[in-house]
């Protein structure tokens, strides 16, 4: 399975389009990892636990929409994008999408 | 006492802080020196090119939290307006951190290019904390690897 955010592959021919294709999930923070991110606040610096978390998810999202894109029978997932939301406090909704194409 | 707490959090936050944001400024110009030869554009589409390539989808990401004394400094900066600047430093060494962590995945598979970067920056603070800030960003693009695959 390709996945890329770019709209035209090089050297590659588009047969056919099947829509969207898209994942998401959404992750609360350990209470744990919460807490050493508040002691991090005060001195600041990088949040290695939650960049690793987000990463995780992130993944986890893409993981979702290439399994769609391959239930509707495509090879490619092209013009990928992302966007982050917090659903609420604690809590951040990580959403993968793209175009399901089949690519000759 | 609850003075003298505010002012060791203050104490601690501006020594400490001020002492990674500058370590991390060096290791990021160290980086940016090194990883020179992966070429990141903004650009949509990549240039026709002869030789067959497999696109990559490539990306990093980083989330860094301010200090008590840039939280403090920024809360007064609220109250009269105007250039936040212990915000902009932190936003910049978030996003070129995460542009030199795509370019190292890059690098990892062989590629030179990385073509229609995207950069996506989010708030992850208010946390139990109270009014902890933090900021996540997120680099990606496509790379070009050399090579038909697949």
């Amino acid at each position: 399975m390709l996945v890329s955010n770019i709209e035209i592959i090089p050297g590659r021919k588009v047969i056919k389009h099947l829509g969207m294709a898209q994942g998401n999930t959404v992750r609360a923070k350990h209470l744990g990892k919460d807490f050493l991110a508040g002691l991090k606040n005060i001195v600041g610096g990088e949040l290695k636990g939650y960049t690793e978390l987000l990463q995780e998810a992130r993944d986890e999202a893409v993981q979702r929409m290439v399994d769609q894109a391959k239930g509707m029978g495509a090879n490619a997932v092209i013009n990928v994008r992302f966007s982050t939301s917090s659903v609420s406090a604690g809590a951040a909704e990580l959403f993968a999408y793209g175009t399901a194409v089949v690519l000759e | 006492m609850d003075i003298l707490i505010l002012l060791g959090l203050l104490t601690t936050g501006y020594v400490f802080g001020r002492i990674a944001e500058k370590r991390h400024f060096i290791s990021i110009r160290t980086r940016e020196e090194e990883y020179r030869d992966v070429l990141a554009f903004s650009a949509r589409f990549p240039p026709p090119s002869s030789t067959p390539t497999t696109p990559v989808l490539v990306g990093g990401n980083v989330v860094v939290a301010v200090d008590y004394f840039k939280m403090t400094a920024a809360a007064l900066r609220n109250l009269i307006g105007g250039r936040v600047t212990s915000f902009e430093t932190l936003v910049e060494r978030a996003r070129r951190e995460a542009i030199l962590r795509m370019k190292e995945e890059a690098r990892a598979h062989g590629a030179t290019q990385i073509f229609n970067v995207k950069l996506e920056t989010s708030s992850i603070g208010q946390g139990t904390s109270g009014q902890s800030f933090s900021v996540e960003v997120y680099a990606y693009g496509t790379a070009l690897v050399a090579g038909k695959t697949d």
